[in-house]
């Protein structure tokens, strides 16, 4: 049982929790996730640590309700359990100075981006943030970010905050500005394919963190499988973050709608049943 | 996979007053005349509707009349075929004595999951194809199996789970990574020796593949869970959640006190056929799809975990886990539940008893035939298979003959969904940890005689040892492991004496 230390609303849709951990908070390196279960009947969901504290023993998940796990897990407070959590899973993300490091973050991507930003800095690297989301409510650590940024900025689908524009015009700009050595883009799998393109046109190494299926995130099931150059990769051992050059984002995006008919349905009944106890 | 046959012992064994007039009670003549009893099943119609077991176990009587069978031999060479050493004779002389909590005994003295082996151990290959029957008179062998479950089975509903006699105490940590068959057999064993023991699981469940792989109709969960309440009951800890590498490592654990390990990690980590189309969604891997449906109960409306499955399902392999796979499939309400093998069913890698299961149950076979690519819908959802006739050739390294493809024999398969059983690697999570951890060109571990690794005071078995295999082989190892793990601690003790 792992006991939920502290919890808050982000935006609307997306939660940050502190969940008391010790060995995760210990042994966890940017790059990891974890895999938790809420309950008995619940799914296995792999969620990446945003940040951690060894000294209290905490782990920071930031999490979007999309369906119906993430919805119950949304509604968890400060002092509820999590059944089950395990980690630190996944490879740690390379981190060495290299220069200066274009890091591009899209929606609740930006959560799991937060701790390799803060790693790229404290490395020694110059580091230009580029955070994006549909409008201002939904822009989320954008304090945290500027923190461990030389630059930051921000880009919103309708220009309520930052400026107007796509995350892909955002990096665009500062690539045709100075000199970058890599990029790190992490977000929703067509942001990450269009952010990749971007860089590629540029020639700049960049590494897209993967967010696929899992089950087990140990390398037993193989259902967070992807084509990376053109050979099969499993995100849990694998990865999570590949060269994103070789990632084939469209068969990734196809694969994560693997169950989306079933989960649809199932969150509509879900929220008609949590409705029906409401009235 | 032999174990050593202690002749002596054996012989001094049977000499034993009760035994020496229970053979005289029956002429072996007599005896030879036995029938041969068969398991009691489930209506293969009903059961492949349902979870419930397919073997429904003996009844007392048949129980009888097949220890009847069992000749007592001079030379019992059906423990020659156990990998864990079972004393055959005595327990199944036990049985026949009226004894049946006393036969329980002799089948915990070497195995700490006897209910278990019972019902997934393949004893036509083992125990049952070196007994006296089958060597010397070209007959069927004594039904081991069916006896050993029957009695595992008896003293689980009519004892209170005795546990068996342990060491006191030595305050000595000990840890156990995996509890599969491998690491369960281990925490008994150096529970018995007096040791603090601790079992870390990767997942959230114990009992490994016991667990996520073999189906409930086969394996039911409460008797997993029953076994390893005994190992608890015998004072191991298991902490779930715990993934050795990851959350800790072992250098870790050894700062936490621990003075040896052993890995049980297993091969989690499935073989793809590297074909066009494979990552379409609805094909997946026997592990993943096992595992949403016994770990995780998708199928189930209650539990939130999902599972592709559907009217067409096509399973790839001829293993156990191939028609463990089919079967489930078939449960889960496919009306086209398929097997697709590239060899012909003599070749067929899966127990003859699961074969046969899966026929009765309405499971298609499709052999000599091995999937060239895969078709999806505008969803990318695999929709068709398509297949290539395969004819046999010379025999391969694996003795069997191997498949040569029929060139223009290609045709197409409507699927809903795809199981891909075709085998499974060494998990890397361990290796990985500790790069100075010797490994072989397939991955799995290095270990000696005393299933030691390269590392000293570091011992590992089981699948993550021999690549894919079975759990009394794992078990087997468990035992061994064990001894090794006792014998490392001593000298270490005298060393530093």
């Amino acid at each position: 049982m792992f006991k939920i230390i502290e919890k808050e609303f982000l935006s609307e849709n997306v939660a940050r929790f502190i969940i008391e951990a010790p060995y995760i908070a210990k042994s966890r390196k940017a790059g990891h996730f974890i895999i938790l279960r809420i309950d008995e009947n619940g799914e296995r969901i792999p969620l990446t640590i945003s940040d951690a504290s060894i000294e209290k023993g905490t782990i920071t998940l930031i999490a979007q309700r999309v369906g119906v796990s993430s919805h119950k897990l949304c509604a968890m407070n400060a002092g509820d359990y999590i059944l089950d959590v395990v980690g630190p899973l996944g490879k740690a993300t390379h981190i060495s100075n290299v220069g200066t490091v274009l890091c591009a973050g899209g929606g609740v991507g930006v959560a799991p981006l937060f701790p390799i930003v803060q790693a790229m800095k404290l490395a020694g690297n110059r580091v230009i943030t580029v955070i994006a989301a549909r409008n201002k409510d939904l822009v989320i650590l954008e304090d945290k970010m500027r923190e461990y940024s030389d630059e930051l900025i921000i880009m919103t689908d309708d220009g309520s905050i930052g400026k107007k524009g796509l995350v892909t015009q955002g990096m665009e700009e500062v690539i045709l500005r100075e000199k970058i050595n890599e990029a790190i883009v992490i977000g929703p799998a067509v942001m990450m394919k269009f952010a990749a393109l971007t860089t590629k046109k540029h020639n700049i190494p960049t590494l897209a963190s993967l967010n696929t299926i899992m089950v087990d995130g140990t390398g037993m099931c193989g259902a967070c499988r992807v084509s990376v150059g053109g050979k099969t990769e499993f995100v849990c051992i694998h990865g999570p973050e590949f060269n994103a050059h070789e990632v084939n984002f469209d068969e990734m995006l196809s694969r994560l709608n693997a169950y989306k008919e079933k989960e649809s349905e199932n969150y509509s009944e879900y929220l008609e049943s949590l409705e029906a106890v409401s009235v | 996979m032999e174990s050593e046959l202690n002749e002596e012992y054996y012989k001094k064994e049977r000499k034993a007053e009760w035994r020496d007039k229970l053979r005289k009670e029956i002429k072996s003549k007599d005896r030879t005349n036995i029938p041969k009893i068969h398991m009691i099943e489930e209506d293969p119609l009903v059961r492949n509707k349902s979870n419930i077991e397919v073997n429904k176990g003996l009844t007392l009587e048949l129980a009888m009349q097949e220890s009847h069978r069992c000749l007592d031999c001079v030379s019992p060479t059906c423990i020659i075929g156990c990998p864990v050493g079972t004393n055959i004779p005595k327990f199944i002389k036990y049985l026949e004595s009226g004894d049946i909590l006393g036969a329980a005994k002799v089948l915990k003295e070497n195995n700490s999951l006897p209910a278990i082996c019972g019902r997934v151990c393949p004893q036509e290959i083992q125990c049952e194809a070196q007994c006296f029957y089958v060597k010397k008179l070209s007959g069927e062998g004594a039904a081991i199996g069916h006896l050993e479950r029957f009695v595992a089975d008896y003293d689980r509903e009519n004892s209170d789970g005795t546990i068996p006699h342990l060491e006191e105490p030595n305050g000595i940590k000990m840890a156990v990574i995996g509890s599969g068959p491998a690491g369960l057999t281990v925490a008994g064993e150096l529970a018995k020796f007096g040791y603090d023991v601790t079992v870390f699981e990767a997942l959230h469940d114990l009992g490994g593949v016991l667990k996520y792989g073999i189906p409930e109709f086969r394996l039911p969960k409460s008797i997993v869970d029953y076994e390893i309440n005994n190992i608890k009951k015998m004072g191991v800890k298991f902490v779930t959640n715990f993934i050795v590498g990851k959350t800790a490592t072992i250098d870790d654990l050894k700062n936490e006190g621990f003075n040896a390990f052993f890995i049980a990690s297993g091969a989690g980590l499935p073989n793809f056929m590297n074909i066009p189309g494979e990552n379409f969604s609805g094909i997946q891997s026997a592990n993943e799809f096992l595992t949403r449906v016994n770990l995780m109960n998708a199928g189930n409306d209650k539990f939130d975990t999902p599972v592709h499955s559907g009217k067409n399902v096509v399973v790839v392999g001829g293993g156990n886990t191939a028609m463990d796979s089919v079967r489930t499939a078939k449960r889960m309400g496919a009306e086209r539940a398929i097997i697709v093998y590239r060899r012909s069913l003599e070749e067929m890698p899966a127990r003859a008893e699961e074969i046969k299961h899966a026929i009765e149950e309405g499971i298609e076979f499709i052999n000599l035939t091995s999937p060239v690519e895969f078709f999806a819908n505008e969803r990318g959802i695999v929709q068709k298979m398509r297949v290539q006739k395969m004819g046999l050739g010379e025999p391969d390294a694996s003795g069997r003959r191997r498949p040569i493809p029929i060139e223009g024999s290609e045709y197409d398969i409507d699927v809903d969904s795809v199981v891909i059983a075709v085998g499974v690697s060494p998990n890397p999570i361990i290796q990985q940890s500790m790069p100075e951890l010797e490994t072989t060109k397939w991955n799995t571990i290095k270990v000696d005689e005393n299933m030691m690794t390269s590392i000293p005071g570091l011992f590992a078995g089981g699948d993550i040892v021999r690549g894919g295999a079975t759990v009394i082989l794992a078990m087997g190892d468990g035992r061994k492991a064990a001894q090794g793990m006792h014998s490392f601690i001593k000298n270490k003790i005298l060393v530093e004496a």
